[in-house]
């Protein structure tokens, strides 16, 4: 866990002091809405269709057990006891009063965090791969440039009054577990020829109204020369990323209409530029980051009770099958603790639930945790032979849902429940989806699918790559569901393509159910995934599927 | 009649120069008046014999002319620097770290936000992260007002 120096510490108390003010100033009426509104933006104070929402930063996903009781402690005191992880890896709270935010930035300051750019058109919270420092197949600890890249864009002078807001993701794995392609700026870890360790960088991915695959702008960018590049490309958006309109003000409407190329020739001579102003960060500014990212001494354990566990019950077998991944160290296995209950409100943990996995991340997880983009917690770090027992802890807080990849495993954005842009209500749609495959007990037969869910065009429900996309609008005072299907948000991202009309909200469940069907009765054997067998076949049957009767239609 | 905030102070403005509109390809203004969307790259030619540069902010939310300023600053230029228009106390000390001199506010606009809010967010200006990642090329905004009075 990367820990404050005093700059860090001292910047974030002025930044709550200064936020102070201007709350009183907005209480006492000296500033109005409209005036308050930009200040307020700064800090990640939203207001949303009942009330404000403030969204604090959780820095590429990584907690502690320390800020997770903080977290827990904020709900219950200024809020109504819960919080709302999000596809960001943030957390919001969705009911504080506008009196206590300071209060509550000042709760946040104790342990390091803050709400400081996760609003307002300007580098957002820097996403990673949930897994980083514990996955097998990873190539290099992508969390040190995450927060390097932190650093640089808190506060820098020239970005906070971007066309539109910018969001940077690395990853340092050969799997994409942080959607780089969905991003203003993806950066994968890669290594050269002669092993420099350096990036891919890709840009101008979004999802949104007008969804875009990221373009690779640099096959290969020394891994020294990465923020005066960056800065470069942020400078060429600042100045020529378009104003006119908010929905074409991403990058990714620029490299579209820009082009690729001359993109890439703006940026290339903007960097000639930057590295003049730049030395590579010193060595003892990355040895700073890089000691808090280190590895934990794992001390080797036997498996025998976790092998054991799986053949005696079947479900943790289940929940091992789903909700264990592949460690670095054998003995050891990353574990996702789904915030996906039968029913639930995806994302959402209780503060006795976040006290919960506070306690076990100390116990069994040498004090981490992370936020995963799909709305999850993970324990990066847990002894096989301790995972029957941490399952067990898990079991009786509805922490312990075997349901991690499966159809269950749902992103839905908060939806018209919560949002003053949502179109169509998205958590009661995922609540009924989740509730109805789990009365059919098909979800581990149905294996890897996944289901995502936005309540608007926004797309803050990333419907564009979901297996199963579902977008919900409004037709006439009436919410209507279209469905896309085969996106995918990894490696090989690909944006879903629509089936067709949309669906009623009493035809949505019925028509997914049909099409599970035919997927069951479609795929070559069990190993052959829902994805997998909509590539092979191609839309067709499955449109078929969907609308039974447009057959019938034709033939009449 | 506009207010120059300067220092975190107001002051008046002083006699005011023939500020000459930027046109492309025209050069020799001694007094240059930039809107938020002009090239970057044509502008560094264009102030090559300004000794005052004023930067439009049509809106608070435009941040054209922060990387405008950036620009001119790290090619070379060492004149007077002037941002005008919308920009908010608290943007005042991203103006002053990408190298403006000073603002140039209107009068209601000083009404409504007044002297000790510039003057508070005048001493923000110091700590920041990017001093710790970048070289310090760029000459401090006092020393450019000295240069250029």
């Amino acid at each position: 866990m990367y820990l404050y120096n005093e700059f860090d510490e001292k910047f974030v108390s002025n930044r709550v002091a200064q936020f102070r003010g201007q709350v009183e100033k907005r209480l006492d009426g000296s500033l109005t809405e409209n005036e308050f509104k930009p200040l307020r933006l700064m800090n990640g104070l939203y207001l949303q269709l009942h009330a404000y929402m403030l969204r604090v930063a959780v820095p590429y996903g990584s907690l502690d057990s320390g800020k997770m009781r903080q977290l827990a402690y904020i709900a219950d005191k200024w809020d109504r006891g819960y919080g709302h992880f999000t596809t960001r890896q943030n957390i919001q709270y969705n009911w504080p009063k506008l009196k206590d935010v300071p209060e509550i930035l000042s709760a946040l300051a104790e342990v390091e965090m803050h709400a400081i750019q996760t609003s307002g058109n300007t580098v957002r919270n820097v996403t990673s791969d949930h897994f980083a420092g514990a996955a097998a197949d990873e190539i290099e600890d992508p969390r040190p440039t995450a927060e390097l890249l932190r650093q640089w864009s808190t506060d820098h002078p020239e970005f906070q009054s971007l066309p539109r807001k910018f969001k940077i993701a690395v990853t340092g794995s050969e799997s994409d577990r942080a959607v780089t392609k969905a991003h203003d700026i993806g950066l994968r870890m890669v290594r050269n020829q002669d092993g420099e360790p350096g990036f891919e960088v890709i840009i101008g991915g979004g999802l949104g109204r007008s969804p875009f695959v990221g373009k690779v702008l640099r096959d290969f960018l020394p891994k020294r020369e990465l923020l005066p590049y960056i800065e470069a490309i942020l400078h060429v958006y600042n100045l020529n990323g378009r104003r006119d309109n908010k929905y074409k003000a991403r990058i990714k409407i620029l490299v579209h209409e820009m082009g690729l190329d001359e993109v890439r020739a703006e940026v290339e001579k903007a960097f000639e530029v930057q590295k003049q102003f730049f030395e590579a960060p010193s060595d003892a500014l990355i040895e700073g980051i890089e000691q808090y990212f280190k590895l934990p001494d794992l001390s080797p354990a036997d498996a025998g009770a976790y092998q054991k566990a799986i053949a005696d019950n079947p479900a943790f077998a289940s929940f091992a099958s789903t909700n264990v991944a592949t460690h670095k160290n054998d003995d050891y296995g990353i574990v996702t603790i789904s915030l996906k209950p039968i029913g639930g409100t995806p994302g959402d943990a209780s503060s006795e639930q976040m006290r919960l996995v506070a306690d076990l991340a100390e116990k069994y997880s040498y004090d981490e945790i992370r936020v995963s983009h799909e709305q999850n917690l993970i324990l990066p770090h847990v002894k096989k032979s301790d995972i029957p027992a941490l399952y067990e802890a898990l079991k009786p807080a509805g922490l312990a849902t075997a349901n991690i990849g499966l159809i269950s495993d749902i992103i839905a954005c908060p939806g018209m429940d919560y949002c003053a842009l949502a179109t169509a209500r998205s958590i009661p749609v995922a609540q009924e989806i989740s509730t109805r495959f789990d009365e059919l007990k098909l979800e581990h037969e149905i294996g890897p699918l996944k289901i995502k869910i936005s309540g608007c065009i926004n797309a803050c429900g990333h419907h564009h790559v979901g297996h199963i996309g579902i977008l919900g609008l409004d037709r006439a005072g009436v919410e209507n569901y279209q469905i896309t299907l085969g996106g995918d948000g990894t490696e090989t991202m690909t944006l879903g393509e629509r089936a067709g009309p949309g669906f009623s909200a009493e035809q949505l469940l019925p028509a997914l159910e049909r099409l599970i069907g035919a997927y069951l009765k479609l795929r070559d054997d069990e190993a052959e995934t829902f994805l997998a067998t909509y590539r092979r076949l191609g839309m067709e049957p499955f449109k078929a599927a969907l609308y039974p009767d447009s057959d019938k239609k034709k033939a009449a | 009649m506009s207010v120059i905030v300067k220092d975190g102070q107001f002051t008046e403005l002083p006699v005011e120069p023939a500020y000459v509109a930027y046109e492309p390809g025209k050069t020799g203004a001694v007094a240059l008046d930039v809107a938020s969307d002009t090239p970057a790259t044509e502008l560094v030619l264009a102030t090559k014999s300004a000794t005052i540069v004023r930067i439009d902010f049509p809106t608070s939310a435009d941040g054209r002319g922060l990387s405008l300023a950036r620009a001119l600053r790290q090619q070379g230029y060492s004149g007077h620097l002037r941002a005008r228009g919308h920009v908010l106390a608290d943007q005042y000390p991203l103006a002053l770290r990408c190298g403006f001199d000073d603002i140039e506010i209107s009068e209601d606009h000083a009404k409504r936000q007044p002297e000790p809010q510039w003057l508070d967010a005048f001493g923000r200006v110091k700590d920041n992260y990017q001093s710790r990642l970048m070289h310090p090329l760029q000459p401090s905004p006092t020393v450019l007002a000295d240069t250029a009075s």
